[in-house]
């Protein structure tokens, strides 16, 4: 009985959550999207989110991110509605489609990201300007910082965003698709850095990206209208199977570098 | 040219398009980047409408242009955020309602006398001192809002969701980017009329923008070229007799195509 009370009381957890969707249902139209997605993601966790083009992946973090409102469900981000934590959030979009013509240096790119902190009507401070340096030095993009940001690769492009989330100071960092453009080699300094920053930051990917996953993440789900999520970083087969809906065998490339687990044996 | 200063209608002329200039300069540089510029093209005709009100109703034709174009802008704004997809086709429809009535309630006004060509493709030569303090005022207005919101205007214009999800106010930033867009074009129309608004608003931001590396440098180039074209045209009419707002426009297309031509030349696509 005492066990039973106290399993209803409410354990006043909300802080400890990063994040927690109940009953979260979307639809864009008549098309449905997401479908009575559940979980709750803890602090210092480190989410990568699986899945195929269309199950939902990006419309799952607009959630997050409060730019979309669930039909049905409630989203809380660090115990708050979305709305009122994003400032509190560090956001590097997929869209590469931002204008190229926009006259804009990389500087005052990375310096948006301090407007979570800045205040309406006035100019960024010093201390803005060294934040920001910080963050393009960590991204090596520094040197680049008096340069139109429509002259830069896709990747270097990248990695500009990638400091602008950085410059908010967030508590969570979500990253939509951050290797889709980058180069190599940048790929794995930016994991490295992300790793760093877990000490600190909750972080979830998208990612398509599934031996990355494994290697860095903490725990994994995939969507495709269902949400799958496990806690710990292991791919289930289930999770193989909704992303790609087709029987798709986990297989692992040599041992030193096995990033996916046995497969089983029939 | 010189003579032709000594005249007061002239000395007003000079002032109305450097104003004019001024504030299609700033303000066209944020209807460029943000895209809206069929929105803007949408709240020049529409204005016509309340011309005809004005006109209708014996209040003073420009108050009511001002009054019905900030009304009008507003409406398209919710239509272009609430129904994104048929955004274009609610506020084609609104432009052209806008000018039906503006033409119906000027036909239905007793003794209209008034010169519809004159609103259509601008007086500059008939611009009251009156009008060149209102212009003033409206400057004034639109640079402190521009100077003041200088760096949430710039992320808002870069990217909308990003700014969005720091905090920023798009959504009333955008309306009274509208606002100002309105009263600013009722202002326009006095000088270029409403159907050639859409090119002194767009033209010198397109040329600037290729030159500049940031928001606040394209607003004082395009301004600056803004004030080539509208002097340039100014000119060219008073040499030539022709329509002035016609000629203006003419100088700044010259200008646009030199632009295309000059880019193409000096950077061979890839």
């Amino acid at each position: 009985m005492e066990q039973a009370l106290s399993h209803t009381t409410e354990p006043m957890p909300d802080v400890l959550y990063a994040m927690e969707f109940e009953g979260v249902c979307f639809s864009y139209e008549k098309t449905e999207v997401l479908k009575d997605v559940n979980f709750r993601l803890k602090q210092g966790e480190f989410l990568g989110i699986i899945g195929p083009n269309g199950g939902g992946k990006t419309t799952l973090v607009k959630l997050m991110l409060g730019l979309l409102r669930p039909d049905r469900g409630k989203i809380r981000i660090l115990g708050q509605e979305p709305n009122a934590a994003s400032r509190r959030v560090g956001y590097v979009p997929q869209s590469m489609d931002l204008s190229r013509a926009f006259p804009i240096s990389v500087m005052e790119v990375a310096l948006m990201g301090r407007l979570a902190r800045a205040r309406m009507g006035k100019r960024y401070t010093q201390e803005d300007e060294e934040k920001v340096r910080q963050v393009l030095e960590k991204v090596g993009m520094w040197e680049h910082r008096r340069k139109h940001i429509g002259k830069l690769s896709g990747g270097q492009k990248q990695r500009v965003f990638i400091a602008r989330a950085l410059a908010t100071d967030p508590e969570i960092l979500f990253l939509d698709e951050p290797t889709a453009s980058i180069d190599p080699e940048f790929q794995v300094n930016l994991y490295d850095i992300l790793e760093e920053l877990n000490k600190r930051v909750t972080i979830v990917v998208i990612t398509h990206d599934i031996g990355v996953v494994s290697s860095y993440m903490k725990s994994i789900a995939c969507v495709n209208k269902h949400f799958i999520f496990h806690e710990g970083s292991h791919i289930s087969q289930d999770m193989i199977d909704m992303a790609y809906q087709c029987p798709v065998e986990l297989v692992a490339h040599g041992i030193p570098h096995r990033v996916l687990p046995s497969h089983k044996e029939d | 040219m010189w003579d032709a200063l000594q005249l007061e209608f002239m000395r007003n002329a000079l002032a109305a398009g450097l104003l004019v200039s001024l504030i299609c300069g700033v303000l066209g540089t944020l209807v460029v980047v943000n895209r809206i510029v069929f929105i803007s093209g949408g709240i020049a005709h529409a204005a016509y409408g309340g011309i005809g009100l004005g006109l209708y109703f014996g209040v003073s034709p420009a108050l009511g242009a001002t009054l019905f174009s900030v009304a009008i802008s507003m409406v398209m704004g919710v239509a272009s955020i609430k129904s994104k997809e048929r955004a274009d086709t609610i506020i084609g429809v609104m432009w052209a309602l806008g000018m039906a009535l503006g033409i119906i309630f000027s036909e239905l006004t007793p003794g209209y006398n008034v010169d519809l060509m004159s609103y259509l493709f601008g007086s500059i030569l008939s611009v009251p001192g009156s009008d060149l303090w209102y212009m003033v005022c409206l400057n004034l207005v639109v640079l402190l809002f521009v100077f003041y919101f200088y760096k949430e205007l710039v992320a808002m214009s870069y990217d909308e969701e990003f700014s969005f999800v720091v905090g920023i106010p798009v959504r009333a930033l955008y309306f009274a980017l509208l606002g100002l867009i309105s009263l600013s074009v009722v202002m326009i129309i006095r000088v270029v009329g409403l159907i050639l608004v859409i090119a002194l608003l767009t033209i010198p931001p397109f040329i600037a923008e290729k030159y500049t590396s940031s928001l606040g440098k394209m607003m004082v180039l395009a301004s600056l070229l803004s004030m080539v074209f509208t002097l340039a045209g100014l000119w060219a009419s008073y040499q030539f007799n022709l329509a002035s707002g016609a000629t203006i426009i003419m100088v700044a297309g010259v200008g646009f195509f030199l632009s295309l031509g000059i880019g193409a030349v000096a950077a061979p696509r890839k």
